[in-house]
């Protein structure tokens, strides 16, 4: 039997549009992975304790409040600090280009931004799931 | 004794996480640490918990969860949901329901998709609970997807199994099709704040009139998730439970019916492995179907071929 | 007799037209597309004539603008008389910040205030609540007590301009504040003018921006109605509103159906407190999405007030105000793409054009810059700018609904009418609109829906300019606004020093008041106004209801 990928979608902070995330949960399942989703409002806490309690292979996060470099930030940290470097962290909703740099200096792999094609997404994540 | 073994043994989380994933991917290196793990299992009180989709399956476990830390029990949940049968994924969206439950240190909550089995339990569920037992958890809660057999199949794992039923859904006839009257060890009416609920309760007992083969009345708790009512009676049910099974030897008998379920759902897994294994007989049988298409062979005489050939 | 002949030879007229210009193999050969649907999936004709609208009646399904079914508008005059309200979402950081951003539009033309509030003031929280952390003044600006709206519209005439305040949750306290701070600057309740959104329907089914159970959360929206019928007959207590629904991924006529439902829901739930229809009906408003297919939107607001005029007096309305649906537009967030944000301008004109096409009251036009961030001083500008080239340079406000009696637009109208009515009917079988929020049955539509749009884009089968055709290589980029990075700390001092200096014996004595209010039927409205008066924070009138209510939990559903 082949190994699944597994994928934690999850909305942190209070920002409550949940579209993108459930067409993107919705697609990776479509595409054979199976698809973690934490629901609205999680801390990075939270989320790191789920993706690591899962073993996922990635997580993806997905904001749109602007509330993305808190959040994006706690969540690396602590995983830094459980040693979860063998997980694809990738963000997606509305992020400016400019923070994106920044985004990807503190570990987020990749960003996402509005229009993009899920199939892009499930690409990404096939091609870059780490070993 | 492996590192893996031991750390989950130690309960440490991301040992445990990633042990659960190399026995659901089927991976060999799973074997050794799982035969280690034996020896420390059979502490846990293991708790099937099944019901329709919308019967409040996760919300009741998430207030059972929380009730047993209050006890200092520590918990582990296995919610399960079906894998699609066209691609192989699946959502798994139970924990949306206990959202507060992952900073909890003495929960662990793990969801898994049915991956393939038509109706039946995922066999890696068996090994699972060992993991999850192994790791010093007290009480295991196993959310069922649902439908059909893998309903029949949680109540010959489970120590205790909890069948949910909501008021309205009209369920009582579907009830005795699915056999849930015999599976279940204690009936829950979820969402008893909501009307109909007594008419329900009534329901269940004129069916139990009818089915009832024991010596021990099967309870049945009213409860309401959403309202936070009912938990600790149906705690105590479940302990009381727990009670009649040890007094009654049926504690030994269960246990003996689960590892009989395990061991020959083990023995099927392991050969449907060594037979799709491409190394050793996939060229055999692909060229057996071959000459079976072509009228040159009929499927009988080459399954026993294939047997032969195993059993050498 | 001779009326049927005359119809069966008009329809031979059209028949023989289809089958000269329209046979498979002409679609087949020289139609671009093999079906041309609109964004509710419904299939258009390649021409429409007078059979399609032969079944209506002019007098009794179309008529006159200000006449029922106010199909054609519900001024007599319509943009002749006064052009809409040009209302600007805005807020962002500090009541400060915002304050200045307000100053400036209304500068630029503005003629309405919008507030937009951020996350932890939606969910009614004061910013130096734990869950608020990363979350101060993002989408919007913070309001934790009376003093933040007291800064909000310091200089600014709240008894000539109307504001809108997009809060749902807390929009009782929010109100209350409002009003606190009209009633401090000597302006009486009954002055002030405009709307706080107060949909908490949509917030279960799209928005997810709730805080309480259906229950009390209806509870508090009927309190606002009677209090606003006894007190602010100029305040719209009330914005039903389709937006979030659409930009949650619903089609048109989902928007349509879900948004009506609502409000017939709103109306029923204050009838059964004793509140006569007539008393209140007036002061509902509505709120819709401005979305791609430009027929599609104008054909949605025109069934909009004739599906409302016609339930509303079903439900026993009696005076003719009663009976209009009056709505806000904005263009559709979600239409907005990152990629070439310019182009987004273009975007915004069309959906403009077809709310103002469509009889819009008041107007919000997305900036181009809001697929990246909040918009810049420019983009905002811009968006402003486009509505002012509609109103003054287009000439499509010369006259009262140009489109009335086109073929297309008149049987589209119809259709969505009827499919909304359609959808009432599934509504009405799963137990009405609270019971289908429970079982999930609105978030499913919009969910399929999502999804299904998504699956159009990827395939090609929908083309977005810029996203899956007319690709640049390189990205461009346009500049974004900057927020002050000190604003957090010095709103959580300004906080600080407020719980320290107020009178909080008095806080104390109000809040307990209000606890007991609430755990009895009383209006909750006039204790909410003595509590924020004695400064006490949103999130400490919002904790009383959190204890006392308890909080809304989501259900997973994809």
């Amino acid at each position: 039997m082949e190994k699944k990928i597994r994928v934690l979608v999850a909305k942190p902070g209070l920002d409550g549009h949940d579209r993108g995330a459930k067409v993107v949960c919705r697609a990776l399942r479509d595409a054979g992975m199976e698809v973690i989703y934490t629901g609205l409002h999680q801390t990075a806490e939270q989320i790191v304790n789920t993706a690591l309690q899962e073993d996922v292979d990635v997580i993806g996060l997905s904001l749109l409040s602007g509330a993305h470099m808190t959040f994006f930030t706690d969540i690396s940290h602590l995983m830094k600090k459980k040693k979860m470097t063998d997980v694809l962290v990738v963000g997606g909703g509305i992020i400016p280009e400019e923070d994106v740099p920044r985004l990807k200096k503190i570990g987020v792999n990749a960003v996402f931004g509005p229009g993009t094609p899920v199939n892009d997404i499930v690409r990404y994540i096939r091609e870059n799931v780490k070993e | 004794m492996s590192m893996l073994a031991s750390q989950v043994i130690k309960g440490d989380i991301r040992s445990i996480a990633r042990l659960i994933s190399l026995v659901e991917n089927n991976d060999s290196t799973a074997i050794d640490p799982m035969k280690e793990l034996h020896r420390f299992t059979g502490k846990a009180h293991v708790i099937g918990v099944t019901g329709v989709m919308g019967s409040g399956k996760s919300s009741l476990i998430y207030e059972l969860a929380k009730t047993y830390r209050k006890q200092k029990k520590t918990v582990g949940i296995i919610a399960i949901d079906p894998s699609s049968p066209f691609s192989g994924g699946a959502l798994l969206g139970d924990r949306i329901r206990m959202t507060d439950l992952s900073t909890n240190k003495g929960v662990f909550i793990r969801s898994m998709g049915t991956r393939g089995m038509l109706g039946g339990l995922t066999a890696a569920v068996y090994d699972v609970i060992s993991i999850l037992d192994a790791a010093g958890k007290d009480i295991i809660l196993v959310e069922t997807v649902g439908i059909g057999q893998d309903e029949i199949d949680i109540a010959k794992i489970a120590d205790t199994t909890l069948v949910i039923l909501v008021p309205g859904l009209g369920d009582s006839v579907q009830m005795i099709k699915a056999g849930l009257m015999e599976i279940a060890d204690i009936f829950i009416v979820n969402k008893a704040d909501k009307p109909g609920a007594e008419q329900t309760v009534a329901e269940i007992e004129s069916l139990l009139d009818i089915c009832e083969k024991s010596v021990r009345q099967t309870p049945i708790i009213k409860t309401s998730a959403k309202k936070k009512q009912g938990i600790s009676d149906l705690i105590q049910e479940i302990q009381n439970h727990k009670e009649y099974l040890k007094t009654s030897k049926q504690y030994e008998m269960r246990k003996r019916k689960r590892y009989e379920t395990e061991l020959y759902e083990l023995i099927r897994k392991r050969l449907m492995n060594y037979i799709y294994d491409e190394t050793k007989l996939k060229d055999r049988i692909d060229n057996l179907i071959d000459q079976i298409t072509k009228k040159k062979l009929d499927p009988h005489t080459a399954a026993d071929e294939i047997l032969h050939k195993i059993l050498k | 007799m001779s009326e049927k002949e005359t119809n069966n030879k008009k329809k031979t007229q059209q028949q023989n037209w289809e089958k000269k210009n329209n046979t498979p193999t002409i679609k087949e050969k020289m139609e671009r597309k093999r079906t041309f649907k609109n964004l509710s999936n419904t299939e258009i004709k390649a021409l429409f004539t007078k059979d399609d609208t032969t079944h209506l009646n002019y007098k009794k399904d179309i008529g006159f603008p200000g006449e029922y079914p106010f199909l054609r508008g519900v001024h007599k005059t319509m943009y002749r008389g006064q052009l809409w309200t040009m209302r600007q979402f805005a807020g962002f950081g500090t009541a400060e910040e915002t304050n200045q951003r307000y100053k400036y539009l209304l500068d630029h033309g503005e003629t309405g205030l919008s507030v937009a509030f951020d996350y932890p003031t939606l969910y009614g929280y004061d910013t130096d609540h734990p869950l608020a952390r990363g979350e101060f003044g993002k989408c919007g600006v913070a309001v934790s007590s009376l003093q933040d709206m007291e800064l909000l519209f310091r200089d600014i005439p709240v008894d000539k301009i109307t504001t809108s305040m997009t809060i749902n949750g807390p929009a009782a306290i929010i109100w209350a504040m409002y009003i606190a701070n009209a009633e401090n600057r000597g302006i009486p309740k009954d002055q002030i003018g405009g709307t706080i959104q107060n949909d908490i329907l949509k917030e279960y089914i799209a928005q997810k921006s709730y805080i309480f159970p259906p229950e009390p959360s209806m509870r508090l929206i009927v309190d606002t109605f009677e209090y606003g019928a006894k007190h602010t007959p100029r305040w719209n207590t009330i914005s039903i509103s389709g937006y979030h629904i659409r930009e949650a991924g619903s089609t048109a006529v989902q928007e349509l159906a879900f948004t009506l439902a609502d409000g017939l829901e709103y109306v029923k739930a204050a009838m059964s407190r004793g509140l006569n229809i007539d008393d209140f009906a007036y002061r509902l408003s509505f709120f819709f999405n401005a979305h791609n297919d430009f027929f599609e939107e104008i054909a949605k607001y025109r069934a909009a007030r004739r599906i409302w005029a016609k339930e509303m007096k079903k439900l026993g309305a009696k005076k003719p105000r009663s009976l209009l649906m009056r709505f806000h537009t904005q263009t559709s967030g979600c239409s907005l793409t990152s990629q070439q944000p310019e182009i987004n301008i273009v975007r915004v004109t069309l959906q403009a054009l077809a709310a103002v096409l469509g009889g819009t009251q008041s107007l919000h036009t997305n900036s181009m810059d809001e697929a990246l961030a909040l918009p810049s001083e420019k983009a905002v500008r811009i968006a402003l700018r486009t509505q002012q080239i509609i109103a003054e340079e287009s000439g499509v406000t010369n006259t009262i609904d140009p489109l009335g009696g086109s073929y297309y637009i008149e049987w589209l109208t119809d259709q969505m009418e009827e499919e909304t009515f359609k959808y009432f009917d599934r509504i009405e079988r799963l137990g009405g609109v609270i019971p289908a929020i429970e079982k999930g049955f609105f978030q499913r539509e919009i969910a399929e829906a999502a999804y299904r749009y998504q699956k159009e884009i990827d395939e090609k089968e929908r083309i977005i300019v810029g996203v899956n055709q007319y690709q640049l290589k390189e990205p461009t980029t346009i500049p974004i606004l900057k927020m002050d990075e000190q604003g957090e700390e010095r709103q959580i001092n300004r906080l600080k020093n407020l719980r320290k200096n107020r009178d909080n014996i008095k806080v104390e004595k109000t809040l307990t008041r209000l606890r007991t209010a609430s755990m009895k039927d009383e209006n909750l409205m006039p204790y909410i106004i003595n509590c924020v008066h004695t400064y006490a924070t949103l999130g400490e009138v919002c904790g009383v209801f959190r204890e006392v209510f308890g909080e809304y939990t989501e259900q997973a559903i994809y």
